[in-house]
């Protein structure tokens, strides 16, 4: 729902039902709404039950590389004797994704509620949940509502009586986009340089404090309760053919759209219906050029690849990019792609955390080559180097920030190619008419 | 030592290698150096170069070999061509933002980035167009300099401070291409051991203050020894240029100290190119003294050794050699000996991510040798035995005024010097020595484990080792007995007289010493006429 509009009728709300309604944000409010129920029941469940029914339903990660839920759960070791930890992802760094922030400004308990049963089903006692800097509304409210739960008895030593500890820490990030990947999340928590960590180990056996942890996204933690309570098969009937990709999802659609925002749909629902429909469609006398899914850190799109991609997982690799966080970035024919992909890649060369040598030097020579070519000082060989430097930082670091910032240069070069070509002729940036 | 082997083919070699092994690791062992930055092994890999980046088959992208351990049946290759490519590309980003200053820069010539450039970088540029970064030069600490503009960010200065000195004053300071090594505010690089970031460096970015424009790596010697400095025994590389002492740097020993020497080790050379040396043997005759070739001299060694009825008292520097001391000993077999080290002390200074190393109190390299070789009096003892005796030798010790006002009361002095020393000059016979920087010999340390150390310099005029000197006085007095030529025969010649070292040679002893069994066993006289070869 694309707060403040109203829900589209092509929407299926059910993470963004109570988006807009300030009533659902205290405890009170949410348990009115039937909120808690999902905990009390997995509460009353083992945590294999609940890992199974997570499975069944085919719950995948929402933060960006749709790892199966359930499974993920499943690589926590049993009995162990080591504290587990779980981390809540709501760093939401990624641009043009703003879904996890709207979860966390209307139904807080929502995600404290999914929190608290996978504390439960992966045997953690402590919860941190890691929200970005920058959001300091969410914040607000997210302090708000865990000091209600614990006041409530939702949280703390006795969990709704269940004899389970149960503890939710808010942890502010310091503002660097890198801290969303996981492991850098991690050190972040730990007080260190939030540098990402070589895998393996992965978390699930060696995370935060050196300790089993499972980390797990804003949308993907909030989604839990409702399928616990309506069951896997319920959620799992929530998709258009495409059975690996299941559920409802929140994209977020922003750029040259009419009416930017967040829509919840099921998975499978064909974009060119997300872009015209819901979001609106182009300004008058626009057409569409490019869209990039994921967040920034894809492929672009052409007009022709998003208008006939279905929003799933394989829907959109299918057409050549990735559906990342469903952040959609949308422009229309007045954008200047060599421009775009110039602001994305001094993105990450402000926000490369230095370790590994490609991102570091390779996400600022790449910018340097982008802005002289925007200065109209380029030259036709700059775009075979840009596509080697490309491939010389794909596939070679420790994590995919290096890979991010290659995706939608070498995308931009493939699809776009003329409009590179015509800074060489020209030699200026065409402005939008 | 885990007994289960792991079969692996690197770059065609197959070998079987204990499991666990990284693949970095287990390629040296097939005699394939991955080139590597980030990657040491004296510290933990936080695999961020990438440069180590090699090709492992069913892997879906290359893998990084200084963190990746092997696997049964894993076929590894380095040299392939995506992993060459790979490397190139990191190569390539390496150098975009270095100075390649590298005629005005220290590291040259032993720079790992000039190396792996020159073996499979690219020959041109292709980021000409653009300014290189530039930051000044910082002071980092007493001996350390801090050049930013030649840092490849390869963390290991930061990662020695974090995890082997445990004192966590450097750091990786901004992100993207801004980052520097930072030192925290109002730190310094003192710690004692903090030198070794140097080393570790492999750029020229870290540099010492000390060797600052001193000499070209490719017009140093470099010799494999031992530090003189203390009872640890680190394992060390003296640099000399045109026969010049120039740096001591640590060799490796994963026995004694792995890669690490400590800054007290590291500075104390400049004694080994001391210009004051004697270097002609002096005789006293008729009140003076006169100048004598070895012969005369060694003449007059075993003579006085002959004519001594009573006391002998030793006095030696602990930096003297085995063969040395045990030599020197075996000249006094049948006599009544007293003989002693001198053993300056000192704090200690422990390097906390290595058990066992540190900077020892004992400030003498051969503490437990001399005690093997029957120096065993205590010092102050030994000083008071001087009163009366009939002959005391003086093994190039350095003495206070008041112990040489003590040798007043000895029937004759004998001095083995190396440095000139006007208040010897009244002693009977003073005869020029070589410094341990001048010879080959060997140690023991505090764990009884015997090493080498080799001949960096050339002795000036007519110093010779002290364990030759004693053995010619000692074949004079035995009749023209044959006499080691060379320290490995004086050092087999010490079996014996010292059980412990009955049947080892040179060759046993390696590069890394070998840990003798039983080295508490002392010193047994031999009867005159008996004894080695």
């Amino acid at each position: 729902m694309g707060f403040p509009h109203p829900p589209h009728p092509k929407e299926t709300v059910v993470l963004s039902r109570y988006f807009g309604d300030p009533g659902a944000r205290s405890y009170a409010g949410w348990v009115q709404r039937g909120g808690y129920e999902g905990l009390k029941k997995a509460l009353g469940m083992t945590p294999e039950a609940i890992i199974e029914e997570l499975k069944a339903s085919g719950l995948r990660g929402r933060g960006g590389a749709g790892f199966p839920t359930g499974l993920k759960w499943s690589f926590m070791p049993k009995g162990d004797g080591k504290p587990h930890y779980l981390c809540c992802n709501a760093d939401e760094s990624e641009p043009g994704t703003f879904k996890d922030r709207e979860i966390m400004r209307w139904t807080p308990h929502a995600l404290i509620e999914g929190c608290a049963v996978a504390c439960y089903a992966i045997g953690a006692e402590t919860c941190y949940i890691y929200i970005r800097g920058e959001f300091t509304e969410p914040l607000a409210i997210m302090r708000a509502a865990v000091a209600e739960a614990y006041a409530n008895g939702a949280l703390g030593e006795n969990a709704f009586g269940s004899g389970r500890r149960i503890d939710m820490v808010i942890f502010r990030g310091a503002g660097a986009y890198i801290c969303g990947e996981e492991t850098a999340l991690m050190n972040s928590i730990e007080g260190k340089r939030g540098n990402p960590r070589i895998k393996p180990p992965f978390p699930a056996a060696s995370g935060v404090f050196g300790m089993p942890t499972t980390i797990n996204n804003v949308e993907t933690l909030a989604a839990v309760p409702a399928i616990l309570l309506r069951g896997a098969a319920w959620y799992k009937a929530l998709c258009l053919g495409n059975p690996k990709s299941t559920g409802t999802k929140l994209f977020s659609v922003c750029g040259h759209v009419m009416r930017p925002g967040n829509y919840e749909i099921t998975m499978g629902f064909p974009m060119k219906e997300l872009i015209y429909d819901l979001a609106g469609g182009m300004r008058p006398g626009r057409t569409l050029k490019a869209v990039i899914p994921g967040g920034s850190s894809v492929p672009l799109m052409n007009r022709e690849e998003a208008e006939t991609a279905l929003c799933d997982y394989e829907g959109i690799v299918e057409k050549g990019s990735m559906l990342g966080s469903a952040g959609f970035i949308v422009m229309d024919d007045s954008a200047d792609i060599v421009y775009e992909v110039y602001r994305l890649a001094k993105f990450y060369a402000h926000e490369s955390c230095a370790q590994c040598t490609q991102c570091r030097e390779g996400t600022a020579w790449t910018t340097k080559i982008l802005e002289r070519i925007l200065k109209g000082e380029g030259k036709p060989d700059d775009l075979d180097l840009l596509v080697e430097l490309s491939d010389n930082m794909t596939g070679k670091t420790i994590c995919v920030l290096s890979d991010s910032c290659a995706a939608p240069i070498v995308s931009g070069i493939r699809k776009f190619r003329s409009e590179f070509d015509r800074y060489f002729e020209k030699g200026v940036r065409e402005l939008a008419p | 030592m885990s007994t289960d082997l792991v079969n692996v083919t690197i770059d065609g070699v197959q070998l079987a290698v204990p499991k666990g092994t990284t693949i970095i690791e287990a390629a040296k062992q097939a005699g394939v150096l991955v080139p590597h930055y980030c990657y040491h092994p004296s510290l933990p890999s936080p695999a961020v170069c990438r440069m180590c980046l090699v090709e492992v088959e069913k892997a879906p992208k290359l893998l990084p070999a200084c963190v990746t351990t092997v696997a049964e049946g894993q076929v590894v290759r380095v040299m392939s061509e995506p992993a060459m490519k790979a490397r190139e590309g990191v190569l390539e980003f390496l150098l975009i933002n270095h100075p390649l200053d590298c005629p005005i820069c220290d590291q040259a010539g032993e720079c790992e980035l000039q190396d792996y450039v020159f073996q499979e970088g690219r020959a041109g540029t292709r980021y000409s167009d653009y300014a290189k970064r530039f930051s000044p030069v910082e002071d980092f600490g007493p001996d350390v300099l801090y050049v930013p503009n030649r840092c490849i960010l390869c963390t290991r200065c930061v990662r020695f401070m974090d995890d082997v000195a445990k004192t966590p004053v450097l750091n990786v300071s901004e992100r993207g291409d801004r980052a520097y090594i930072g030192i925290d505010q109002d730190e310094r690089l003192e710690h004692p051991w903090s030198g070794n970031v140097v080393d570790l460096c492999p750029v020229g970015s870290l540099i010492s203050k000390d060797f600052l424009h001193k000499a070209r790596a490719w017009d140093l010697d470099k010799t494999a020894s031992v530090c003189p400095g203390c009872t640890q025994g680190c394992n060390i590389m003296i640099d000399t240029r045109d026969d010049v002492v120039v740096r001591l740097r640590p060799r490796a020993n994963l026995d004694v100290n792995r890669h690490f020497i400590c800054d007290t080790g590291r500075a104390d050379y400049r004694w080994m190119n001391r210009g004051d040396r004697v270097e002609v043997p002096l005789l006293r005759e008729g009140g003076k003294t006169v100048p004598a070739d070895w012969d005369a001299a060694l003449g007059r060694l075993a003579d006085a050794v002959a004519g001594a009825t009573g006391r002998i008292v030793v006095l030696a520097s602990g930096r003297a050699s085995l063969e040395s001391l045990g030599w020197v000993r075996r000249l006094f077999d049948g006599h009544h000996v007293t003989a002693a080290i001198k053993v300056p002390l000192g704090g200690t200074a422990p390097l906390p991510g290595i058990p066992d190393l540190a900077l020892r109190a004992e400030r003498v390299p051969n503490l437990d040798g001399a005690r093997l070789a029957g120096y065993v009096a205590p010092w102050d003892e030994a000083v008071s035995a001087m009163e009366g005796a009939a002959l005391v030798l003086l093994l190039d010790v350095a003495l206070e005024d008041a112990e040489v006002a003590r040798l007043a009361g000895a029937g004759s002095v004998i001095a083995l010097a190396s440095v000139d020393d006007e208040r010897l000059k009244g002693s009977a016979l003073l005869l020029p020595v070589s410094t341990m920087a001048e010879e080959n010999g060997t140690y023991m340390n505090r764990d009884g484990r015997v090493q080498r150390f080799t001949q960096a310099k050339a002795p000036p005029g007519m110093a010779r080792p002290a364990w030759w000197i004693a053995a010619e006085a000692w074949s004079r007095r035995e009749g023209g007995r044959v006499v080691p030529e060379t320290a490995a025969l004086a050092f087999a010649g010490l079996g014996g007289s010292i059980p412990a070292l009955a049947g080892v040679t040179y060759a046993d002893l390696g590069v890394t010493g070998r840990v003798l069994s039983g080295a508490a066993a002392a010193w047994t006289d031999r009867p005159a006429g008996t004894g080695a070869r």
